[in-house]
């Protein structure tokens, strides 16, 4: 059981760990900052949230768990809003 | 070497880097952004040099909110130079400050390299003397902050109302008493109050939270009332509420309760326990409680009034 959770950790961190990886690439690479958000927002959501899957049964208590769920709802709620926000600002400032 | 040190010296090198990139920034939006990530980085020195308690406080004070401070002082500025051109330093100005900017570097260095062995520390003393009057709290660091250095902290707290003093007092004669600008002209975008509706009771609570376990765990008045001074910020960009005027009773209250209360309480530790600023023993908890929560209320009207700006005559529309 310890080795399947251990296993689960390694495999949902990994995956994290990947899209954020591809995320920074995309940023880096995409060519107009429309794309660039979208690959920034995407693997952030998905990245973070499987990390903090990946250390949910890794917490010490079941608040410790939650905590790292609610980081993980706050930056999707902040991540998404502020990716809304850039980009109307960008759909105004081409006009 | 451990994987460890490897990430710390990649830290530092960032640090470093990213540091380079705020001076040598030409845009200024472009400086402060750099400043923001400069800020979230050193929070994560201050994490691997075992301080949670200024990790917290540098990614809300360093990160958020000096984020939000640089940011509007940069829009105000760029507003400024479409109306004046903009004068260009001389050369030889330029190089006078290169030059005493590299001799304040160069001196900070030379009194750092030249710390005896090992160097000369407070640590010790403070320790002790926070195991003794602010017994009872778990967390040392806020035991330090308000039994040990308590003065200091009271003044700290002065200096930040005698800033937001010295913003409102570049607003005009005619503006004095009215509201500061708005954080927004025009109507704010949707998402801005979605984000204000939904975070700012999450973020209420959180700050509150901070507040509380900063009595046992990292945390406290300072790094509680950042986030509270954010969420604040916040429903004031979305213009749910809108900036207080300057002459609003509550607000005045608001802002020197903190000190005001640390300072009566010092008054009343030279008639109680015999020294200014000594908490009877057994009390000291609950006073340090109370001392906190007023100076929460404090800093949290505080900073954002700091970032609203002076009064604005046109703020009355």
């Amino acid at each position: 059981m310890i080795a399947f959770l251990d296993l689960f950790c390694i495999a949902a961190i990994s995956a994290g760990t990947f899209f954020f990886f591809a995320g920074t690439a995309g940023l880096l690479r995409f060519p107009d900052s429309l794309t660039r958000l979208h690959a920034l927002t995407k693997a952030d959501n998905l990245g973070l949230g499987l990390i903090a899957l990946g250390l949910i049964p890794r917490a010490d208590s079941a608040l410790s768990a939650l905590k790292l769920i609610v980081i993980w709802v706050l930056v999707l709620l902040s991540g998404a809003s502020t990716a809304q926000l850039i980009g109307r600002a960008l759909r105004r400032g081409r006009k | 070497m451990s994987l460890l040190t490897y990430l710390d010296i990649g830290l530092a090198l960032l640090i470093v880097g990213v540091a380079v990139s705020i001076v040598a920034a030409q845009d200024l939006f472009a400086s402060v952004v750099s400043y923001v990530a400069y800020g979230l980085l050193l929070a994560f020195v201050w994490i691997r040099l075992y301080a949670p308690d200024v990790a917290l406080t540098e990614a809300a004070v360093g990160g958020g909110v000096t984020g939000v401070l640089l940011i509007t002082a940069g829009k105000r500025l760029t507003a400024l130079k479409s109306v004046a051109p903009e004068a260009q330093p001389g050369l030889a100005f330029k190089l006078l400050i290169g030059v005493l900017a590299t001799l304040v570097a160069g001196a900070l260095g030379a009194v750092i390299m030249s710390l005896p062995e090992p160097p000369p520390s407070l640590a010790p003393k403070a320790a002790a003397a926070a195991a003794g009057a602010g017994a009872g709290l778990g967390n040392p660091i806020t035991a330090v902050l308000i039994s040990y250095r308590s003065f200091d902290t009271m003044l700290e707290k002065i200096v930040l109302i005698l800033a937001v003093l010295g913003v409102w007092s570049v607003g005009s004669d005619k503006a004095w008493g009215h509201t500061p600008a708005p954080f927004r002209r025009s109507k704010p975008y949707a998402p801005m109050v979605f984000l204000a509706q939904m975070l700012a009771p999450i973020g209420v609570l959180i700050g509150i939270h901070i507040f509380w376990v900063g009595a046992d765990a990292p945390g406290g008045a300072f790094q509680g009332g950042a986030l509270l001074a954010a969420m604040w910020m916040v429903t004031m960009m979305a213009r749910l509420v809108e900036p207080p005027r300057v002459d609003a009773r509550w607000l005045r209250l608001a802002l020197i309760a903190g000190p005001a209360v640390f300072f009566m309480a010092g008054l009343a530790g030279e008639l109680v326990a015999g020294a200014f600023f000594a908490y009877p023993p057994g009390f000291a908890k609950p006073i340090i409680l109370i001392i906190e929560a007023f100076m929460l209320v404090s800093i949290t009207a505080a900073l954002p009034m700091l970032v609203a700006g002076p009064p604005s005559e046109r703020s009355e529309q």
